[in-house]
């Protein structure tokens, strides 16, 4: 008994658990995606691959979730580019009112979302837009910028302004210097920041909700359905979207490993 | 991309440069002539200018006003990139998501010359480096990286090359082995070198012409050994070396010589090696010049300066000399170097010293020391 450790014990038994708690709630969404809706959708009724092969059959999910898809890659294509370009304007340039540019930059990020929310649809019906998918696009639009502006801001600051003086040195003028080098230095935070636009565009629901009028997004849906029981499809494409996710974070990691296992060798 | 680049050198010419930061101004006034296929050696302490100068000959910074003239074409207003000038920055700045190879290439890429990769291929064999062409910048040493830095700069052809203290993040073994390299790189090429560094050592190593800047100014422009033995101004000759310095009022001056008395002692310089000849002047002596006598004065002759005496306070071992520091009442510290041939006698702490050194080493100065200055 007086080897015995506490830490040797205690730490797994502690991570285990809060690996448990973290993923019970992707493991039921998982395993409920196969449920069969017999009766209701509460309980388990037995397995079924019936809700991922007609995923669409309840059209209401899928009408929703390619809502949420259009949405989701508009706003998140315009504000990686807005977003880039003001980046690189409040970190390269000196202008009047630069500190405060960055100040507001900043804002939206500590704002809460049902005042932005409720904000922006006071803003729309003052001027009389009516609500609907492409209000819901300028609002994502504005709330992703923040995140996308922070997260470029950080890539920029890690690149050696010499590195562009030196493309200028050899002959290439200003375009062929942000293609050539600015760009290609800057794309993993420009990547990070649009994949950080496109989760939180997707499944942004408070926002959404006081400026999509009656068009219903994916969020909006589950949330709406979570009243009565969610529909299996929900769970199904929440699952995918899940699986997606995982799937593309191992494609990076396995060919980030392979392309330094190559360099290795080639050494 | 019209621009003919020449195959050779050409001329460099700074006419009246002055450039100003918000708050201080960088470059007074300076006119600057560089001949085509020369090693050009910029050299001073940090802040005064020198990189300010390359970057306004590179087109990175612009002038307040003056003009800027490459092979007699005004180039002033021309972009970077219009410019047939390339530099080898000071930590190299290679493009860190390219290879070597593609690094080196990057130049003659964008000028559109035909076939750049043999070229760039002929440019990595010429720093001995053809065997990394497909590695990262990254996973190279940092004597390979500079290398690579030259050959990206020289595969262009550039009329004139701009090196911005190139060798300054090397260790000091890599320091020396690349000085040698690098001028027989640019005798090779027969390119015009514009090359800024703090280190004297290596300015005066390289260069043919050294010009020694201080606070936005030329000090003092001409050959290494001319520099070195004829300094002309306080700062030169501290930057340069090492001098000892004596002040005093002009007591005889003719053709020939003039004569400064300092606390009794009669300290000469030849009139054509003074820059001044009258009123208060300074006089210098470089350390390894001087000797030191024990036990008596030696015999005083025409053409020797002798002061003393004098007591050795501090003795350093350097290796190919000893340093003597030796405090002479009233005059101040006087530095002597001696060689160590191994048969000089070991001369202890405190020992009672006369210093002597020939007229003709000896040299006049045009300013006077700061006020809190001593003679060393």
């Amino acid at each position: 008994m007086s080897k015995f450790s506490l830490g040797k014990y205690l730490l797994p038994t502690y991570t285990i658990l809060a690996f448990v708690f973290l993923m019970i709630p992707i493991a039921y969404t998982f395993i409920f995606s196969f449920n069969d809706p017999f009766k209701n959708t509460t309980g388990w009724q037995g397995f079924t691959f019936k809700n991922w092969t007609g995923v669409c059959n309840n059209i209401d999910v899928c009408l929703a979730f390619g809502n949420s898809l259009l949405i989701a890659t508009i706003a998140t294509i315009v504000s990686t580019i807005l977003g880039t370009m003001l980046a690189i304007a409040v970190t390269r340039y000196e202008f009047k009112f630069r500190s405060a540019t960055n100040l507001l930059l900043f804002l939206p990020l500590a704002t809460p979302e049902v005042v932005m929310g409720a904000g922006l649809a006071a803003q729309f019906l003052n001027v009389g837009i009516p609500k609907g998918i492409g209000t819901v696009i300028v609002a994502h639009i504005l709330f992703t910028l923040s995140f996308v502006v922070v997260t470029v801001k950080a890539r920029i600051a890690t690149l050696d302004p010499k590195l562009e003086e030196a493309g200028r040195d050899l002959y290439a003028p200003p375009v062929q210097v942000f293609a050539k080098i600015t760009l290609p230095l800057l794309l993993p935070g420009i990547m990070a920041a649009a994949l950080l636009a496109f989760a939180l565009s997707f499944d942004d629901y408070i926002i959404t909700a006081f400026n999509s009028g009656t068009e219903v997004t994916f969020p909006k849906y589950v949330f709406a359905a979570a009243v009565r029981g969610i529909p299996p499809e929900a769970n199904v494409i929440g699952s995918a979207v899940f699986i997606f996710a995982i799937a593309l974070v191992l494609v990076f990691q396995i060919s980030g490993a392979m392309r330094s296992k190559a360099l290795a060798k080639k050494n | 991309m019209a621009t003919e680049f020449v195959a050779r050198g050409a001329d460099l010419e700074l006419v009246g440069i002055r450039k100003e930061f918000p708050g201080f101004v960088a470059i007074e006034n300076l006119d600057l002539k560089i001949p085509a296929g020369e090693f050009f050696a910029l050299l001073g302490p940090s802040g005064c200018g020198k990189t300010t100068t390359l970057r306004l000959v590179a087109g990175l910074d612009s002038p307040t006003k003056g003009k800027i003239l490459i092979g007699n074409k005004d180039v002033t207003t021309d972009k970077p990139h219009e410019r047939p000038v390339n530099t080898v920055f000071q930590n190299y700045a290679l493009f860190p998501h390219m290879s070597v190879l593609d690094n080196v290439a990057f130049g003659i890429k964008q000028r559109k010359v035909s076939d750049p990769m043999p070229k760039a291929l002929e440019a990595l064999k010429l720093v001995e480096l053809e065997h990394l062409a497909q590695r990262r910048p990254a996973q190279l040493s940092g004597g390979q990286q500079q290398r690579v830095a030259l050959a990206r700069a020289l595969v262009n052809r550039p009329s004139l090359l701009l090196l911005d203290e190139p060798l300054g993040a090397l260790d000091l073994k890599l320091r020396r082995q690349m000085q040698v390299e690098l001028k027989a790189i640019q005798m090779e090429v027969g390119l015009t070198f514009l090359h800024v560094t703090h280190d004297q050592e290596e300015a005066m190593d390289m260069a043919d012409t050294v010009a020694v800047m201080n606070k936005g100014r030329i000090e003092q422009m001409g050959a290494p050994e001319t520099l070195y033995e004829r300094p002309k101004t306080i700062f030169v000759s501290k930057f340069l070396g090492q001098s000892n310095l004596f002040v005093g009022d002009v007591a005889e001056s003719n053709s020939d010589s003039v004569s400064i008395n300092v606390a009794g002692n009669k300290i000469t310089v030849p009139t054509k090696r003074a820059e001044k000849t009258t009123g208060k002047i300074a006089i210098g002596v470089r350390p390894e010049k001087a000797t030191f006598h024990e036990d008596q004065a030696p015999t005083s002759a025409a053409g020797l300066n002798i002061i003393g005496p004098g007591e050795i306070i501090d003795i350093r071992f350097t290796g190919v000399s000893n340093q003597y520091l030796i405090e002479i009442p009233q005059i101040g510290k006087v530095t002597v170097f001696a060689q160590n041939v191994g048969k000089s006698p070991v001369t202890e702490l405190g020992a009672k010293v006369w210093v002597s050194w020939k007229v003709e080493h000896s040299f006049g100065l045009s300013d006077l020391p700061a006020e809190n200055g001593e003679g060393k």
